[in-house]
């Protein structure tokens, strides 16, 4: 069974929607800057991608009706998966039993950690109690958009959303629902960026995607969602195809609980995986919009991976890491809304902020804008756990 | 395609090492918490690997290794799990010390652990396992959305995949989330539960662990037919509905289920929605509870799994966990129905081999 893309929907530092996300890449822009809204005391330390709008800008934008405790995750859930789903039409979900699938690690730790000292040592307590569970964004992101046949969360730490997309088409080629809303939301919180800068893998400096010179990552938050279809409800209900889901696959690493093995073994299975589902050759692939967190590790393994995957001939790649900041459990979701523009403007996207190849191995990746016909676009993101996972997209 | 149980191991407050010792009889506890009891690590890791891992973790690691070995499979094709609130032991450390020492002299040991798929990578790691990895973190679908992942991955032709389910309770958290009126007020005796008047679930924390295949084996437990979840019924009515149509699906009428295992937990009002069942569609069915042992958490449903398989391969249940007077002579088919603060609801449905 196919299955297609028909919505999309994405916020990130470099905008708030899908055609400002794909307008930023065009210009080469990022979203990294000074920290704004985050309150620590790292604000003049490491840049970071914020969403440039306040909580309360997007609560207002969404005109949400329902009262209740919005999270920032939740908020920024709900603005994506909210673009997809309008974008691919809300069919009629007696006819169509449709799914949400969301990822996320942060959760509502943004509230949690604002309040916890008040909760624990004083007589206080709100209504954010609830939305520390990772499943409080999902149920907003359902009960905004009436989804209720099917309802989950995924965490795999930076992989997250990637994996909805392909529990998502799982779910439809099993029968269990006609259609599937996935993608996934983080929002930042000082709980992830201190756990980070404990792990010394935050860059102060702008972030440096496969360049010799890379000494860590930047923060970033956002929310990436699609809307997957079968062919059987595009054709019945003559809906616009973005794109098709060609291939994924999930495999672990096995190595380490943070780092990824020297070689990228399961990095290079998860691609070898999605690669067998989609029929396709390693020689098919005409873009790769890869992990390239800019730390040392991952662009180290991800970069070998890459090299025993097409066997030295690794095509055209580039990391949108150093436009919106990695954005953790987003990231799968984003990139895969990046890589479905990839393929509708027939873009190749720029990695930004790349000056010296690395020492180890002659990867360049792409570094300017170029006009080519894309056919098929693999998008990859690993997280701790060792939990890899490979997406593949292809023109229709 | 049938789906088996072919291992399976579990911790909670009561000694459910092996069935026969859980059998004899209830451990009774006053409480408002009910903790999982010490597990013995000795022979699964150094004491060096298990001082570095909080309970649920170490938990998991037990009960995954137990059900892998009594299914005398080395090498799962999926490591799929469910947890509500993942490693919150962890994660509450790192919270405290940093809201404490304003995000200083912070240390990445907690940190590292704190991530919801810690369990999962930590399997998969000891096991040098690198197939499927999943991690589902959905309130009370956190456990049964990975048993759903595992039915489809059987489906589409794996083998042997080994799911569970887990949640840990602290007495920090405790004393947060009590504070929503979620969890009793006062303390109960266990024995007493269902009979108290309070609003309130009693607290719980546990792990349980299967093997679960499309083939039989020498080990296998039982056979899971058919596994529902819905989400936020309207009203009673479409509780009704979606039983009896799951029923249907399965070919099975109400007076064919021996037992039906249901997840009252002790909160006056959440429980209304047993209660009412257990008066109409259930009445003539012997029904029993599980949550005055495992007490209530996101993933009780992998006690509730966990205890069923038992109960269907020994072909007998302990007096202690009836809830009402009807008997049966044979135990062929189980339902379990549970629901988490009447947001998830599932279904699953079990047969004898």
């Amino acid at each position: 069974m196919r299955i297609f893309v028909t919505g999309t929907g994405v916020i990130t530092a470099i905008g708030n929607n899908t055609a400002e996300n794909l307008d930023s890449l065009v210009k080469n822009k990022s979203g990294i800057g000074k920290i704004t809204l985050l309150d620590t005391v790292h604000r003049n330390e490491f840049p970071i991608g914020e969403v440039k709008l306040s909580d309360d800008s997007i609560f207002k934008l969404l005109d949400i009706k329902e009262p209740g405790a919005y999270t920032r995750t939740a908020l920024l859930g709900m603005k994506a998966a909210s673009e997809a789903y309008l974008q691919a039409g809300n069919l009629d979900k007696r006819k169509y039993k449709t799914a949400l699938i969301s990822a996320t690690t942060v959760a509502g730790m943004g509230k949690s950690e604002l309040y916890y000292g008040k909760y624990l040592h004083e007589n206080f307590s709100n209504e954010y109690i609830k939305t520390h569970e990772a499943a409080d964004s999902t149920e907003k992101i359902a009960d905004f958009l009436k989804i209720k046949d099917f309802i989950t969360t995924i965490s795999t730490a930076c992989s997250s959303s990637a994996n909805a997309v392909m529990f998502g088409a799982r779910l439809i080629k099993a029968g269990i629902v006609d259609r599937a809303l996935v993608g996934g939301v983080d929002s930042l919180s000082k709980f992830t960026l201190n756990g980070f800068n404990t792990l010394m893998i935050l860059d102060k400096q702008l972030c440096r995607p496969f360049d010799n010179s890379r000494a860590g990552l930047n923060m970033g938050e956002g929310a990436g969602f699609l809307v997957l279809d079968s062919e059987k409800t595009v054709k019945t209900e003559n809906l616009h195809v973005l794109a098709e889901l060609a291939g994924y696959g999930n495999a672990n690493d096995a190595h380490h609980q943070t780092a990824s093995s020297p070689d990228g073994y399961g990095p290079y299975l998860a691609m070898k995986a999605a690669l067998e589902l989609s029929g396709l050759n390693a020689k098919d692939i005409d873009y790769v919009n890869v992990h390239g967190t800019g730390t040392p590790n991952n662009d180290l393994s991800e970069g070998y991976a890459l090299l025993r995957l097409f066997n030295g001939n690794v095509p055209p790649f580039s990391s949108t890491k150093a436009n919106t900041g990695h954005t953790l459990a987003a990231a799968g979701g984003i990139e895969a809304v990046f890589s479905v523009l990839a393929l509708q403007s027939s873009l190749l996207f720029p990695n930004l902020n790349f000056g010296e190849k690395m020492n180890e191995f002659d990867l360049i990746p792409n570094l300017n804008l170029q006009k080519n016909t894309i056919k098929h676009v693999l998008s990859n993101s690993f997280g701790f756990g060792g939990n890899d996972t490979s997406l593949i997209f292809s023109k229709i | 395609m049938s789906v088996y149980i072919n291992g399976t191991a579990a911790f909670i407050s009561q000694n459910t090492l092996n069935f026969n010792e859980f059998q004899k009889g209830l451990v009774e506890y006053e409480t408002d918490f009910l903790k999982t009891v010490p597990v013995d690590y000795k022979p699964f890791m150094t004491p060096i690997e298990a001082r570095r891992m909080s309970k649920i973790v170490k938990d998991s690691i037990v009960a995954a290794e137990t059900a892998l070995k009594q299914a005398g499979v080395t090498m799962p094709d999926a490591i799929i799990c469910g947890t509500g609130l993942g490693i919150i032991t962890d994660t509450e450390k790192f919270l405290e010390k940093m809201i404490d020492d304003k995000e200083q002299y912070l240390t990445p040991t907690s940190f590292i652990q704190s991530t919801h798929n810690t369990v999962a990578a930590q399997i998969a790691l000891r096991l040098k396992c690198h197939n499927y990895n999943f991690t589902y973190v959905n309130r009370g679908h956190s456990f049964e959305s990975a048993l759903l992942d595992s039915i489809m991955m059987l489906r589409e032709g794996k083998r042997n995949i080994l799911v569970g389910g887990g949640d840990e309770m602290t007495p920090h958290y405790f004393s947060v989330t009590k504070k929503t009126g979620f969890w009793k007020q006062e303390i109960v005796k266990n024995t007493e539960l269902f009979g108290t008047k309070t609003s309130g679930a009693l607290c719980g924390e546990g792990v349980a662990f299967f093997l679960a295949d499309s083939q039989k084996s020498k080990s296998t437990h039982t056979e899971l037919v058919d596994l529902k979840l819905f989400y936020k019924p309207a009203d009673i009515k479409e509780i009704f509905d979606t039983i009896k149509i799951f029923l249907d699906a399965n070919l099975t009428k109400i007076s064919d289920i021996d037992l039906v295992i249901l997840g009252n937990n002790g909160d006056w009002e959440q429980d209304k929605i047993y209660k009412t069942l257990q008066e109409t569609i259930f009445e003539e069915v012997p029904q029993a509870y599980f949550k005055h042992l495992s007490g209530e958490y996101h993933t009780c449903g992998a006690f509730a799994l966990w205890l069923a398989s038992q109960i269907v391969s020994h072909k007998k249940y302990p007096e202690f966990i009836k809830a009402n007077e009807m008997k049966t002579d044979k135990i062929n088919t189980v339902l379990i129905y549970n629901h988490y603060s009447n947001i998830n609801h599932s279904l699953f449905l079990l047969k004898s081999i």
